[in-house]
């Protein structure tokens, strides 16, 4: 009972740190695409060299480990989610070789082509898009068992506005959460342009943030009763998330501490997107699995277990060293020291 | 059509995509390694040249690093899209390795990203050079556990199973199985071995080109040697890798070997063809007593032939050529590194001649052919299992019927990531030629 919990945290934990950091990643190279066919040139282009070309690959990590540690802990997981997912996934696969063809060829080759930029900016948007949809189909209502082997409805499946609102939502998020982080960024590297650029970018998005959200809670009331109503018993931490958003757009909006904005909106998301996690318990699919079946032997877990102890000593150290050298470094920001 | 069949058409685009990945992974295992070489007898001789090359192969390497991780996230997913029934059984047993894998690409990235980016903001080199050692341990590690799974697929134990359900798993006993030890250590020195010589013809490159850079002379030298060290513990440990076939998966060396006739003293058929009905064997190169000795180490030694087994189990015979080739290639980039090593401390005039340059550059495609056919004599020599004797191929795969289609998509992708690396990396360094570089770093001392 412990341990698939401990499993499950892990894995959940790691997921949102790939929200996180991915989102910042590709909302910035749709506001690079996006400035770039707008004329407004290259803003962005410094901002996604100078941060993102240097933590890319580790942003990846975080996804990869995710599938992987799923596949370790709840082994049924592949067998379930593998079947059903492979249009999906393979379509988000083509996305992430299309983002990564850019960093390979763009940032480190020549520069200045305005295809790649789009290519890049869009891939960007539609990878979360086409990952999100898992999130929908572990609702349930899109799965059955034919011969034994799991289907995926895809009529149902793009019929169902619980799947668009879904996939909107993720669009947005990125949107917003990148927004806010760059508005933060931008000011550090003390660009006042960029900063202006951002703080309205933020504003803008975060209306649409909460209506889409509040559709996706209203969509799930008929979709799956059982989950909304779990939502529903956890309702403090939405509302916390709720007045942790209020407070973020207070701040950018009067232009104060944009430090302390992302950090709020960070734990705006962190309380949202456990809400929803701790509602979907112990479900990983509806109605078929769940962590406890679902769950790898006794010998495994504790091994996963202690492996991820091991590694997250290596790994804390090296993160700290790695961001404190492009991120917070004050030279390296406001890019003093020039680089290879 | 192949893509009709969901089994077919996963078996495609698994090979597909594994064929690709490994020249990259290939190259992320063998780069780090060479880099370091260069950049420590660069500190330690205080030779400009060497830590140009450092420099130079570090940029480089980041174009091929970043197809690396794209292919490899690719196939790490369709691990579970293509064969869904394989990794729920694998998670269950074989899961650790491949957990500690992501935490070796986190240490790899992440220092990685620092070595690359932080060439001149460290006072002493010294200490940009120590950040390389764990990119190069990432790297190695990646491999290291990623083939522990794939030995694991190999000579499976490290659980019971009983009436289908998979009990008394012991995780550590998955990860040591029989192959692990002379698969492990084959993969990271064939890795080695091919960025030696990758890196060596594209110094002879530069030389036929006509730069008469001492640069590229020395470099030529540094990667000849080392190619020569890991091409002599690649054909060692090569010959281990039979032993261990004959004791743990006969049935592959058998159809490798085409030996048919359990017998003492058996000859080693190199090449030929072959007439499957009556099973002679034509126009073979034939060893006496070698593949004896390449099974067991002693001449008189009986080896186990194929038509012991059933015919269900008995893999494709085309794996005989995957093997021949990988050999051949193997003993004839050993002999070459020898001769050169040799001509050049002898002063023999045709090692510095065009031929034998152009004979270096051939030998970088020749060593990725080999990790090619050497996979591939290792994967389809499994067939018709995916985890030997447990599961086969059939019963893995996907029932989704998409997975043709999905094919034809991962292809352009991969064509397209295929010749981007191409056209970059021979922009990059077109722009930037040594003699060039030269001049940019001269007097700015090291790094
Ligand atoms: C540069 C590449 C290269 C070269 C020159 C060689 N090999 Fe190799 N070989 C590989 C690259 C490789 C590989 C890609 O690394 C394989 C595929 C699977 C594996 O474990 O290693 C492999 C597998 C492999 C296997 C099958 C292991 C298995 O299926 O479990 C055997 C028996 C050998 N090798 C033997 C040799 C011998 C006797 C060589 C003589 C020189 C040789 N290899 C050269
Ligand atoms: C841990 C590592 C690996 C795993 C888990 C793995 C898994 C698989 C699976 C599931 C299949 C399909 C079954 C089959 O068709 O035989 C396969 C086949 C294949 N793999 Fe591997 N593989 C690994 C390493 C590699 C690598 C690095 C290569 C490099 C080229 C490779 C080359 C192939 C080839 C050529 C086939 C097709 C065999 C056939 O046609 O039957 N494999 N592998
Ligand atoms: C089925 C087999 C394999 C799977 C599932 C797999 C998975 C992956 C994944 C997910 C990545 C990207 C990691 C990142 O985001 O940084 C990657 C990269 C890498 N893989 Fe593979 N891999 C396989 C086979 C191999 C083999 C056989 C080797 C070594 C011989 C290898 C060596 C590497 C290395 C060194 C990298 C780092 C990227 C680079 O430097 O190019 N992989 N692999």
């Amino acid at each position: 009972m412990m341990l698939e919990l401990i499993g499950i945290s892990v894995l959940w934990l790691f997921l949102f740190g790939y929200i996180i950091v991915g989102s910042i990643d590709y909302g910035a190279g749709f506001f690079n695409a996006y400035s770039i066919i707008t004329g407004k040139e290259h803003i962005l282009s410094k901002i996604i060299q100078r941060y993102l070309s240097p933590v890319w690959e580790v942003t990846n990590v975080f996804f990869v480990f995710f599938f992987v540690g799923i596949v370790g802990f709840f082994p049924q997981t592949a067998y379930y989610f593998g079947t059903v997912f492979l249009v999906p996934g393979s379509i988000a696969l083509i996305l992430l070789g299309v983002r990564g063809a850019y960093y390979a060829f763009e940032t480190y080759g020549s520069r200045g082509h305005k295809g790649y930029a789009f290519m890049y900016g869009l891939s960007g948007l539609l990878f979360p898009a086409s990952l999100s949809i898992v999130l929908t189909i572990s609702e349930g209502g899109f799965v059955y068992i034919e011969e034994g082997n799991p289907k995926l409805d895809y009529q149902a499946l793009f019929a169902s506005p619980l799947t668009w609102a879904i996939v909107v939502l993720s669009i947005i998020a990125v949107l917003y959460i990148s927004a806010v982080f760059l508005t933060w960024y931008a000011n550090k590297t003390g660009d006042q342009t960029a900063t202006a650029l951002f703080r309205k970018y933020a504003l803008i998005w975060a209306i649409p943030l909460i209506l889409t959200a509040s559709g996706i809670v209203y969509e799930l009331s008929s979709h799956n009763p059982p989950h909304y109503e779990r939502i529903f018993n956890l309702w403090w931490m939405f509302a916390i998330s709720l007045i942790l958003w209020i407070v973020t757009v207070w701040l950018i909006w009067h232009k104060k501490r944009y430090d302390v904005a992302v950090w709020l909106m960070i734990f705006q998301f962190a309380f949202a997107f456990f809400g929803y996690g701790a509602a979907h318990y112990p479900y990983l699919l509806y109605p078929y699995l769940t962590i406890n079946e679902g769950f790898t032997n006794q010998a495994m877990a504790i091994s996963l277990i202690v492996a991820f102890i091991l590694g997250l000593s290596l790994l804390l150290p090296s993160l700290y060293l790695i961001f404190k050298l492009f991120l917070f470094n004050e030279d390296y920001v406001r890019g003093r020291k020039e680089k290879e | 059509m192949i893509f009709d069949d969901p089994v077919a058409a996963s078996r495609f685009l698994t090979i597909i995509t594994l064929s690709f990945h490994i020249i990259y992974a290939t190259i992320g295992v063998g780069v780090p390694l060479l880099i370091m070489i260069a950049q420590w007898i660069g500190i330690k001789r205080n030779d400009e040249h060497y830590l140009l090359m450092a420099r130079r192969w570090s940029k480089g390497f980041i174009v091929p690093v970043a197809v690396g991780v794209v292919t490899g996230t690719a196939i790490g997913l369709q691990l579970s899209l293509l064969w869904p029934s394989f990794m729920e059984l694998a998670g269950n047993v074989i899961a650790l390795p491949l957990f500690m894998e992501t935490f070796a690409f986190f240490f790899e990235a992440i220092f990685l990203g620092i070595y690359l980016y932080t060439w001149d903001r460290f006072d002493n080199p010294k200490k940009h050079f120590l950040l390389l050692i764990p990119v190069a341990i990432g790297g190695a590690m990646s491999a290291f556990f990623i083939t522990i799974v794939n030995s694991f697929m190999n000579s499976p134990q490290g659980f019971d199973l009983v009436n289908g359900q998979i009990v008394n798993v012991n995780p550590l006993a998955a990860m040591f199985t029989p192959a692990m030890p002379t698969k492990v250590t084959h993969v990271i020195v064939t890795a080695y071995m091919t960025i030696a010589f990758l890196m060596a013809a594209i110094a002879a490159f530069r030389l036929l080109k006509g730069s008469n850079h001492v640069y590229h002379k020395k470099a030529l030298y540094l990667t000849m040697k080392i190619g020569l060290i890991f091409s002599i513990a690649t054909a060692i440990i090569g010959d281990f890798s039979g032993k261990y076939l004959a004791a743990y998966q006969p049935e592959k060396l058998a159809a490798a070997e085409w030996h048919f006739e359990t017998e003492g003293a058996a000859p080693l058929l190199m090449w030929g063809l072959l007439d499957e009905d009556t099973q002679e064997v034509s126009y073979a190169l034939k060893v006496p007593y070698a593949l004896s000795i390449l099974a067991h180490g002693d001449p008189m030694a009986e080896v186990i032939g194929l038509n012991e087994f059933p015919k269900e189990v008995q893999p494709p015979l085309i794996i005989h050529y995957y093997f021949d080739s990988m050999v051949s290639i193997g003993v004839f980039m050993m002999g070459l590194a020898l001769l050169y090593w040799f001509g050049i401390r002898m002063g023999w005039a045709f090692v510095k001649s065009k031929w034998f340059r152009w004979i270096i550059v051939l030998g970088a495609p020749l060593s990725f052919l080999a990790i090619e056919f050497g996979w591939w004599m290792a994967e389809v020599g499994r067939y018709p299992w995916i985890l030997r004797g447990l599961l086969t191929i059939q019963d893995a795969a996907t029932t989704s019927e998409y997975v043709g289609i999905i094919s034809i998509l991962f292809i352009l992708l991969y064509f397209v990531l295929g010749v981007g690396t191409v056209v970059v990396l021979r922009r990059m360094f077109k722009n930037n030629p040594i003699e060039k570089d030269i001049t940019k770093y001269e007097g700015g001392g090291p790094s």
